[in-house]
């Protein structure tokens, strides 16, 4: 039997509908009454059987399906339970496993847009949900079978990001035996682990444990790093994304620098270094990222080079190339991992705590730069007014987080952080005096609270309350005003330094590449997972994934953990080497297409055109999205699954009037 | 009038504002009991025949939601969306119709968004009172 005939013999079939109604423990069935669901389903034309299961997805509920269908030759299934963002797949499988075409399955929500959000109201939720059932019915009886296609995949991944998460993501798929393309906007990868001195809950540096896996990234085979370059354009489908990278000038020859730095030492322009000193250290006009940096080349800041030629001349491989240009490469991959990471919460417009006003409150970024042997001071730890040793320093928490005046949610890795810079302090300058002061102090996973139990063996202080007023007296030392609500004492606390433990926020240059690909932007402004336990580094697109801050703010070895996952996740696709893509498309009867091309300039992936006074569809380039055929004027055009009578169908019978 | 309950219909994208009534479901944010969804892919899937079969059929109210602009999964669909729309009301102001309509951008991460639009809609068309059609379409 071809497709086309088993099409037609399904149509001239009687119609023969089995509905499931899913209590869904007491989920549904605590706020719907679900017997009185079925028996008033039964009663509609095309409903053969109508049953009520505990949980129609697990086993049990999915085998009562599947024998239904053979046993009572059901040619269509409906279900009302859940929402079918999570569960349509699973019962698709499970009708197509009993001989049905998936796309004879219908699904009605009586949960997330019924019981849930009527949960005191049984009576109308009832009423509401028989509706609700009523026109997946009217629906149901007007399915088609459609086939779903298979594509092939591009045996490539693109990771966009170089920072912890992105650098674990490109191993792990590299690994796995595919070819890894990793972008990284900064002239570096590494991210802002690369920045910090020590990391909890060990104390270990963190460049040494984090420049050994740099390294090996750069190594790998399948990795081909392209730094200092951005995302331009993403074209595609699972499978098959067509990427458009911007290269950034770097105005040297990457293949020829070495890294020698001779250029630096020649170069008479010196700035404050932003990019990885957080302003406290400089760098000249031509200089390499950092010592560890991968890759270990030069560039050159156009904005304060002052053309002087002193860097040309150092240069004894004639590098340095002032009149490059930003280049742009293709890529064909299959799949994408974004894995963009973070900014840390900007006190200064708002003058938190102080800070932008006294020159003795600065961010937890700054500090780990101050502390860190390699930074610009050596490690010492200095007041930026005087340059002195601080004796008394506090660190305020939840600065950017946990506040209704910038961002709600928890930044989670904070309190771990000023623990450990608090512990590294008392390491280093035993008599100082650290204070923390915090609403609460967070420390879950293995070995934190310990972590916690050792800083207040050290004698760190905690206040639980954070500074109410912050001033700064004749000293330059900083006064904070703090009501501790565990002794319900005013505390004026004087400090020589004052630590901002800054939360994170998504950076805006994550935005610019969220909205390339279309990826659901989540309230806090992170990009939004699929689920978020089920699927927690999935998108709602498929074939891209996202890890590490990318998804919600997260410490170091969770962000390793999603890169991981990411590479697992995606290389499914790659191992597979094909995809299966919805077989939701737009048709077009040709009897009633007159070719006026109205529709043509309507399809944003451009999959119709006109040939010889015909209308032409690319099924491979349309995504199903129907808004061509609401453009037709004949009404030629139809969505396969979204037809007009089906849709219709369920607008004709959403209000029963008084058959309820 | 005061027994008056309306009958709302609301169009659904599958990408963002059905994902923004399911986070509604999830976060347990009560609304009224008035609202029924139909789900297309794209919120310019939806033709003026939807809308005005709807109206013919009694229905009170209308809803089309959407990605936000920028948002859309199918980059521009929602663009479309918002002109078309704009015609339909045009088209139902000569019918008295034109309150009943309106386009609402949805995000998957506005639940609160999705529960606060349904609620504030069944009041406006509340105090609108039925669709004139209603009482035809019951005889039928």
């Amino acid at each position: 039997m071809t497709e086309q005939e088993a099409i037609t013999n399904e149509e001239s079939e009687e119609v023969r509908i089995g509905a499931f109604i899913c209590e869904c423990g007491v989920n549904i069935a605590g706020a719907v009454d679900c017997n009185a669901v079925a028996d008033y389903i039964s009663t509609l034309p095309n409903v053969v059987t109508s049953v009520v299961n505990k949980y129609t997805c697990s086993d049990a509920g999915q085998a009562e399906i599947k024998n239904a269908i053979k046993d009572l030759n059901l040619n269509r299934v409906l279900v009302a339970s859940c929402t079918p963002k999570t569960h349509e797949p699973i019962f698709r499988a499970c009708v197509e496993e009993a001989g049905l075409n998936q796309y004879l399955f219908e699904f009605v929500n009586i949960r997330e847009h019924c019981s849930w959000i009527h949960m005191w109201e049984k009576e109308d939720a009832t009423k509401k949900a028989k509706e609700l059932v009523r026109m997946g019915v009217a629906r149901a009886a007007l399915l088609e079978p459609l086939q779903s296609s298979e594509v092939p995949v591009t045996d490539a991944a693109l990771v966009i990001g170089a920072g912890v998460t992105g650098m674990q993501a490109a191993m792990d798929i590299a690994d796995m035996g595919h070819k890894v393309y990793l972008v990284e906007q900064g002239p570096s990868i590494g991210g802002k682990m690369a920045q910090l001195d020590k990391t909890f809950p060990t104390n270990d540096c963190s460049i040494c444990i984090l420049g050994p896996k740099m390294v090996e990234v750069a190594r790998n085979e399948n990795i081909e790093i392209m730094s200092y370059s951005e995302i331009d354009e993403v074209d595609g489908y699972v499978g098959n994304f067509k990427v458009k990278v911007k290269h950034k000038p770097r105005y040297l020859n990457i293949d020829e620098c070495t890294g020698c730095g001779l250029c630096t030492e020649k170069c008479p322009v010196e700035v404050p270094y932003v990019e990885f000193d957080e302003g406290i250290g400089t760098r000249k006009a031509i200089y390499t990222p950092f010592p560890q940096a991968v890759p270990l080349r030069a560039l050159v800041d156009k904005s304060i080079c002052i053309d002087c030629g002193a860097c040309i001349k150092a240069c004894e491989r004639g590098a340095i190339d002032m009149d490059q240009q930003e280049t742009f490469s293709e890529l064909d991959v299959g799949v994408i991992v974004v894995s963009a990471g973070f900014d840390v919460y900007d006190p200064e417009p708002n003058h938190d705590f102080g800070f932008g006003l006294y020159d003795n409150v600065i961010t937890t970024m700054e500090f780990e730069r101050l502390i860190n042997a390699s930074g610009p001071t050596m490690g010492k730890v200095v007041r930026p007014s005087d340059v002195k040793p601080p004796k008394r320093i506090g660190f305020v928490q939840c600065v950017g987080s946990r506040d209704k005046n910038s961002n709600i949610y928890c930044s989670s890795f904070c309190c771990m952080a000023s623990l450990k810079n608090a512990q590294l302090l008392k390491e280093k300058y035993p008599d100082t005096e650290v204070y923390i002061m915090y609403m609460d102090m967070r420390t879950p996973f293995r070995m934190y609270e310990e972590f916690y139990n050792r800083a207040r063996d050290m004698g760190i202080r905690f206040i639980r309350g954070r500074p109410a007023e912050v001033t700064e007296n004749e000293d330059h030392n900083i006064i904070a005003r703090i009501e501790d609500t565990l002794t319900n004492e005013i505390v004026n606390l004087e400090l020589d330094l004052m630590v901002l433990s800054v939360g994170a926020v998504s950076p805006e240059s994550t935005e610019t590449v969220r909205q390339i690909l279309k990826v659901s932007r989540a309230a806090d402004g992170f990009m939004m997972e699929a689920h978020p336990k089920l699927k927690p580094v999935d998108t709602t697109l498929d074939g891209i994934f996202i890890g590490g801050m990318t998804q919600g703010p997260k410490d170091i070895p969770y962000s390793i953990s999603q890169g991981s996952a990411c590479a697992a996740r995606a290389t499914r696709f790659l191992a597979q080497g094909k995809a299966l893509t919805e077989g939701i498309t737009a048709k077009v009867d040709e009897d009633i297409c007159v070719a006026c091309g109205v529709c043509v300039p309507m399809c944003p992936f451009q999959a119709l055109s006109i040939e010889d006074d015909k209308l032409k569809i690319l099924t491979a380039l349309c995504k199903g999205c129907g808004t061509c055929m609401a453009a037709c004027p004949t009404g030629a055009l139809e969505q396969s699954h979204f037809k007009n009578e089906q849709l219709l169908a369920q607008v004709k019978n959403v209000f029963a009037y008084g058959e309820v | 009038m005061s027994d008056f309950e309306p009958d709302i219909l609301t169009f659904c994208c599958n990408w963002c504002s059905y994902a923004g009534a399911d986070l509604a479901g999830v976060s347990r944010l009560q609304y009224p009991t008035n609202n029924r969804i139909i789900r297309v892919m794209c919120s310019s899937r939806i033709e003026p025949i939807h809308i005005l079969e709807a109206l013919k059929e009694g229905t009170d109210g209308i809803l089309v939601t959407g990605c936000h602009i920028g948002d859309c999964h199918y980059i521009e669909g929602n663009i479309h969306t918002d002109e078309r729309m704009k015609e339909i009301v045009d088209a139902l102001e000569h019918l008295g119709l034109k309150d009943r309509l309106h386009l609402e951008w949805v995000s998957a991460a506005e639940g609160k968004k999705f529960q606060e639009t349904i609620t504030d809609f069944v009041e406006k068309i509340r105090a609108l009172g039925p669709n004139p059609l209603k009482e035809k379409a019951k005889e039928e």
